[in-house]
């Protein structure tokens, strides 16, 4: 800059020698390292390394090679680049990992206890040699999310009403929103807590029934509910609800027959989706709905086993027989959650607004 | 403005039905019934914890069993117990969610996307009962390996003292729950990535950053209020869970900083699922106080994170 005359006589020579590309590597590098990776991996397999630790080396060896590479072709800022994309894809199959060996261990270690007698025998023998199922705990578990249910989609159909066709972002429905909110953290055993001390002030110490598990499963549900039936609410469009109010139509009326079938198919998917995440809660249960060894029918009276009560007692008892049955029913608890969830897809599809 | 419309309501026409108007105002009133019914449940969480707890605060010494004196001898240890797990648990879960929110939202294809965002929603759909059983039962004999590789190479840091022989450990408890708060963080985290403006992030890239500098230079700035949120809500989920420390942990009042042994303290909500079976009325109220207790600290938790986000999309609204 102090010699201006110099600079100049230099700067067209140095613009010379700038490329105007940067040295890339190949374009399939990626593939080419993790054909390397791979094959070490086989090596050290073949070694007599065991699977586990072969791939985890071979995975270092991919998030090793592939940087250094760059850095060495591309420079710092392209080998960053390269660090943090294999990083980042790491994290995905480390995560994925629990989730496979979590599903394998539950089909591996349940479905083979899986048959008919399992399905429609509860714990309750009237003879010495009958033998055990967890038909009880089945009928249980639906009873309470069914009770649950029930409460629970009232309140919170309802609720989300108030807050996009009459709140319309009043003091009031901006509080309640904040506190539904707010709500999906309360823990579940704060929601039996609750529950239990509701119960047993009104009823006297020794309550227990499968009613007061519905109460607090609904607390945890309510939240879900709105969440999912405003979001729903509010993707209906104005003109629905205008066509309708120029035809005279009253409010109630427009929402009843013309905004909530309009969002039907994202609420049942959204009361679905809602079940399938507290029907495996136990800790609530535990608290208020008890355990026991029959078939309990009445909702009101008595303790009610749920199968994921079930399976803390069997893990409690430890021995051989009772982790067979835990795992069991732990197979039979997934397959509930995972076809609720499907249904819930499905449910979604049929009963979308058509278009056009 | 006013004077038109006030006329109108004064004289009704044939076509609008006057049922309708009563109609309308039982159907608003069943709504906001409902709204308030939800208020009133989260005011009767509260005042029904605190009538029934009330009495738990002072108990007599011998209530409080061997091990405390006092209510805030008995809650200290299962407070540090239920921080410990949590923050091994953020510790692993952290950087898990905010890489696949990113493969999520900026890295994969479209045809990829869907289906790793749904994986994840599996991963939340797992009962928490079943990862305690496959914590309890498979996870923690897999991880005795790794307590002794730990407690030989960083045996000198207090927190790797000598490992439990089962791998019922804290850090096992922490891994457990690490993988179930994972998808709450990832679903936040992935939300607030997305949102960044597209101009901005192309912006960067025409200015010649690799996409690692344009997510440092563009996503995280912009998603920074939601990332500290989904970390907190995540936290908050963590601080609740019971049954995965329930059924990996057993019920310990040793205070020790050493996460590889068993007798380090149980959860708040650990310790209640343990324990109220025995159903004696004193120590029933004790556990509902410390229920009130983890009530109240996961309600501030949730609380200044949903009031971060709210504050973050204020800002951005403006």
């Amino acid at each position: 800059m102090n010699h201006p005359a110099t600079t100049l006589e230099q700067a067209p020579a140095e613009r010379m020698h700038i490329p105007l590309t940067h040295p890339r590597l190949p374009q399939r590098a990626e593939w080419i390292v993790a054909g390397i990776a791979a094959a070490f991996g086989a090596l050290l397999l073949v070694l007599g390394v065991p699977t586990v630790g072969a791939a985890i080396l071979a995975g270092i060896a991919f998030l090793v090679v592939l940087p250094v590479w760059s850095l060495a072709v591309e420079g710092r800022r392209g080998a960053t680049d390269r660090l943090m994309t294999g990083l980042i894809w790491t994290t995905f199959v480390v995560a994925i990992v629990p989730l496979a060996s979590l599903l394998w261990r539950v089909i591996d270690q349940g479905a083979g206890r899986i048959d008919g007698t399992f399905l429609s025998y509860s714990f309750f023998k009237t003879q010495i040699d009958q033998p055990v199922g967890i038909y009880h705990a089945i009928i249980g578990t639906l009873l309470v999310t069914l009770g649950a249910a029930l409460i629970s989609v009232p309140v919170g159909v309802m609720a989300a009403v108030y807050l996009v066709e009459y709140g319309k972002k009043n003091k009031l429905a901006k509080a309640i929103t904040f506190l539904v909110d707010v709500m999906t953290g309360i823990p579940s055993i704060v929601a039996g807590l609750f529950a239990f001390a509701l119960f047993t002030l009104i009823f006297g110490p020794a309550y227990v029934s499968g009613f007061g598990g519905s109460v607090a499963l609904a607390l945890l549900m309510i939240p879900i509910v709105v969440r999912a039936t405003e979001e729903m609410l509010m993707l209906v469009p104005d003109e629905l609800r205008e066509a309708a109010y120029a035809l005279g139509t009253p409010k109630w009326k427009t929402i009843v027959r013309i905004v909530l079938p309009t969002a039907l198919g994202g609420i049942l998917t959204g009361i679905t989706l809602a079940t399938s995440r507290v029907i495996g809660e136990t800790a609530p249960l535990l608290l208020i709905a008890g355990a026991t060894d029959r078939t309990n029918m009445n909702p009101f009276d008595g303790a009610m086993t749920t199968l994921p009560v079930l399976i803390y007692g069997q893990n409690l008892r430890g021995d051989a027989p009772a982790e067979a049955i835990a795992w069991g029913a732990a197979f039979i608890l997934i397959l509930i959650v995972m076809v609720l969830n499907l249904a819930a897809r499905i449910v979604g599809k049929i009963f979308a607004p058509k278009k056009g | 403005m006013t004077a038109p419309t006030a006329e109108i309501e004064e004289q009704p026409n044939d076509w609008a039905s006057v049922r309708g108007g009563v109609g309308d105002r039982i159907f608003s009133g069943l709504a906001l019934a409902a709204g308030l019914t939800i208020m009133a449940a989260l005011a009767g969480v509260f005042i029904f914890l605190a009538i029934k707890g009330a009495t738990g605060f002072s108990k007599s010494s011998d209530v409080y069993g061997p091990h405390a004196e006092s209510f805030l001898g008995y809650v200290f240890p299962l407070l540090v117990g239920t921080f410990t797990a949590s923050i091994i648990a953020l510790i692993i879960a952290v950087p898990l969610a905010f890489g696949i929110a990113l493969v999520i939202s900026h890295y994969a294809p479209r045809w990829v996307a869907t289906p790793v965002a749904y994986v994840i929603d599996l991963l939340a759909a797992v009962p928490s009962v079943v990862y305690g059983l496959w914590g309890a039962f498979y996870l923690a004999k897999k991880l005795v390996p790794m307590h002794e590789w730990l407690h030989e190479h960083l045996g000198f840091i207090p927190l790797f003292g000598e490992p439990n022989v089962s791998g019922r450990s804290p850090l096992t408890a922490g891994i457990v729950l690490a993988i179930m708060i994972l998808p709450i963080i990832t679903a936040i985290s992935r939300e607030v990535f997305s949102r960044t403006p597209r101009l901005h992030e192309e912006a960067a890239l025409a200015l010649g950053a690799t996409r690692w500098e344009m997510i440092r230079m563009t996503v995280f700035p912009y998603a920074r209020s939601g990332m500290v949120s989904a970390v907190m809500l995540g936290l908050g989920r963590a601080l609740g869970e019971t049954m995965a420390v329930t059924m990996v942990l057993s019920v310990g009042f040793d205070m020790s900083w050493n996460v590889l042994a068993t007798a380090s303290p149980t959860s708040i909500a650990a310790n209640i699922a343990l324990k109220y079976k025995e159903r004696s009325a004193d120590l029933l109220n004790v556990l509902v106080a410390t229920g009130l207790v983890l009530f109240l600290l996961t309600f501030l938790v949730n609380f200044a994170a949903r009031w971060i986000i709210g504050r973050s999309e204020r800002r951005m609204a403006r």
